[in-house]
């Protein structure tokens, strides 16, 4: 025990004596090494940024897995009760306890702007809706829980909606006048919000509450009567993806129950439970950009690999004699591979911790940010532990491999003829 | 009882595509402690051959080779690293000092394959044995900013820092002037008496081989022992 503990000691004096008298080529050697961490490392975590875009790209449009949406229509075509299909997702909301859940209608509404009144896009959704597909806002906030309760509408608008009004300060609370048509008085509804616009929108649009939407139609019929979408309601949930499958057969269930003629039949009525969300199909989605990423990843690391390979037989080769020098003072043949080994592994732990250090400089400033995020990530994520530590991981394991070869090279070393070499 | 002991030894390697050539033929030699032993031979004569087995570096083909009365080969081979690490010193013609690392550095290598207090106290001994051989004053020198001569005493501290029991010199003044080399003789006398050492030299020099109480001369691979008359004799033949 105490043997093995003075001879991993001194394998490691040994290790930095040679790092320190050999430091400038052990320097330029070392630089591949770092640069391939570096970049192994930065890929791999830009890779996870990338991947988060994708994400919340895809969460935004079809909501966080697992989403599930509930449709019901007759299979004579005539319309279903709405009123019993809102009862009825609300008994089911507050039934399995489910904290997210929205009814999404798709429908416009008329707002005057300084150049005319625009028949602008409207999405009304319940409050957990934003929570629900991530929706950033860059100026002011989403509809608060109390919302539904105001008087007047709440809007959350585009940018181009609130460009439109002249960029209003959101604290003085800016209103604009919906359905507002033919001389007729409109509804005065407040702007709470502004989300930003992807560069192929350039037409206004808006987020509004349900409950809201719902008022302004019992005191007026402010929804556009030729509005193809009007009236048609979705229904969306966002719960943990280990109980959806089951929750489908549930709710189902629980609808088509509600549903069904007071005679027990169903009176033709279809309930369809389904999920939209990115992940339904249960393959990894982002497989191939994992891949292609983690493909140059290894590609890049097995370059610096072989770079530092080849410099490290170089050198061995002209240490033969002082392996040969080692061995006759007693170095043991093990002990010149753990020494050639170690050194080999020092240096690239080294260089990796350098490389990662690098990398998280690159990845986490704004600049970067900015540029793979392209304004789609809001949740930006924290540098990845993992491609940390596979970066620390990778160089720990190039050095090994660096340093096997000439180890072996090493402990073959006839001494008396190194000697004399 | 010996210290190392060679009873009808030989050495035998096999060329790729020639037969077997016998480097070493049926060698006897005993080394006591405390002795002093010449061996001059030719190039090409098997004194490196010779050296190897001394030196445990390598194992004879056939015959005995015991050192401690122990046979070598029931050693292991990281045995008989170690062995040689702690009772072995090597002295070579071309000093053969780690380039980079000062005097100090270099006389305290042996010492990162020892164990325990002599591990530990590395630089303490080191220090003290360059003050030994005259060098307290160069500790931190780099070896290419030492003289021949001083670069020698350098390598004959680190060949003695563990207090080996036999010290092998292969052509320790090969490198150095004829003064120079004659002192460095007398330092490595001086030591390996004081210590008790058995001192092995192997050389071309019958100077430095007249210094030895007892000679041999290796001639294609047959080891005889000579008389100061056959030692003058040799070297001039030899020379």
């Amino acid at each position: 025990m105490r043997r093995a503990f003075t001879s991993l000691v001194g394998a490691v004096i040994e290790a930095w004596q040679e790092l320190r008298v050999h430091r400038t080529r052990v320097l330029l050697s070392l630089i591949g090494v770092a640069v391939a961490v570096c970049s192994l490392t930065t890929v791999v975590a830009l890779g996870g940024i990338v991947q988060q875009a994708n994400e919340e790209l895809s969460e935004r449009q079809s909501g966080r897995p697992a989403s599930l949406y509930v449709s019901a229509y007759s299979n004579d075509g005539a319309p279903v009760d709405s009123s019993t299909m809102d009862a009825t997702w609300s008994e089911t909301l507050a039934r399995y306890d489910i904290d997210f859940g929205s009814r999404v209608m798709q429908t416009t509404q008329a707002v005057p702007f300084t150049t005319g009144v625009v028949q602008v896009q409207t999405q009304a959704v319940d409050q957990p809706y934003g929570e629900m597909h991530r929706v950033r806002l860059s100026e002011g906030a989403w509809f608060g829980p109390d919302d539904e309760d105001q008087l007047a509408p709440t809007l959350v608008v585009n940018q181009i909606f609130w460009e439109r009004l002249g960029s209003p300060d959101l604290r003085t609370h800016p209103t604009v006048e919906l359905g507002a048509q033919g001389g007729m008085p409109g509804t005065t509804a407040v702007i709470v919000g502004v989300y930003p616009v992807a560069s192929y929108e350039t037409e206004p649009a808006m987020f509004m509450l349900v409950d809201h939407l719902a008022a302004m139609k019992a005191a007026s019929s402010t929804v556009t009567v030729e509005d193809p979408y009007a009236g048609s309601t979705q229904y969306e949930m966002w719960v943990p993806p280990a109980i959806s499958e089951q929750l489908m057969e549930i709710v189902k269930r629980d609808f088509s129950s509600a549903l069904a003629t007071p005679g027990g039949g169903t009176g033709g009525i279809q309930v369809d439970v389904y999920r939209q969300d990115y992940a339904q199909y249960g393959d990894d989605p982002f497989l191939v950009t994992k891949l292609v990423v983690g493909g140059i990843a290894v590609l890049v690391l097995l370059l610096g690999a072989l770079g530092l390979v080849n410099i490290a037989l170089v050198t061995v080769k002209q240490r033969v004699r002082e392996i040969g020098i080692r061995r006759s003072f007693g170095a043991t043949a093990g002990r010149v591979f753990f020494a050639v080994m170690m050194e080999s592994v020092v240096a690239t732990i080294a260089a990796g911790a350098v490389g990662v250090i690098a990398a998280i400089l690159i990845v986490q400033n704004p600049f970067t940010m900015d540029l793979v995020g392209q304004g789609l990530v809001s949740d930006f994520p924290p540098f990845p532990a993992e491609a940390a530590l596979l970066g620390l991981l990778a160089a720990t394991v190039v050095g090994a491999l660096a340093g096997l070869l000439p180890a072996l090279v090493a402990v073959r070393v006839k001494v008396i003829d190194a000697i004399r070499y | 009882m010996s210290l190392l002991e060679l009873r009808d030894v030989t050495r035998t390697v096999i060329p790729p595509d020639q037969p077997a050539l016998t480097i070493l033929n049926g060698v006897d030699l005993t080394v006591e402690p405390g002795d002093r032993i010449s061996i001059v031979g030719r190039s090409g004569s098997g004194k490196s051959t010779l050296l190897n087995l001394l030196g445990l570096l390598d194992m004879p083909t056939s015959g005995l080779l015991t050192f401690d009365e122990r046979p070598v080969k029931s050693y292991s081979g990281a045995a008989r690293d170690r062995v040689r690490g702690a009772q072995i010193g090597f002295v070579f013609q071309q000093f053969n000092l780690l380039p980079g690392r000062t005097a100090l550095e270099n006389v305290a290598m042996p010492l990162l394959y020892a164990e325990g207090r002599a591990f530990w106290r590395r630089k303490r001994l080191a220090a003290e044995m360059l003050e030994e051989v005259g060098l307290g004053n160069r500790m931190d020198s780099m070896p290419d900013r030492l003289s021949g001569g001083e670069q020698q005493r350098v390598a004959i501290a680190r060949s003695l820092v563990r207090g080996p029991r036999l010290i092998l010199a292969d052509e320790p003044t090969g490198a150095l002037d004829l003064d120079t080399g004659s002192s460095v003789m007398q330092l490595i006398d001086d030591v390996a008496t004081r210590t008790g050492a058995a001192l092995v030299t192997i050389t071309h020099d019958p100077a430095i081989a007249s210094r030895a109480r007892d000679h041999f001369r290796l001639d294609r691979g047959v080891l005889t022992r000579v008389d100061e008359v056959e030692l003058a004799t040799a070297s001039e033949a030899l020379s």
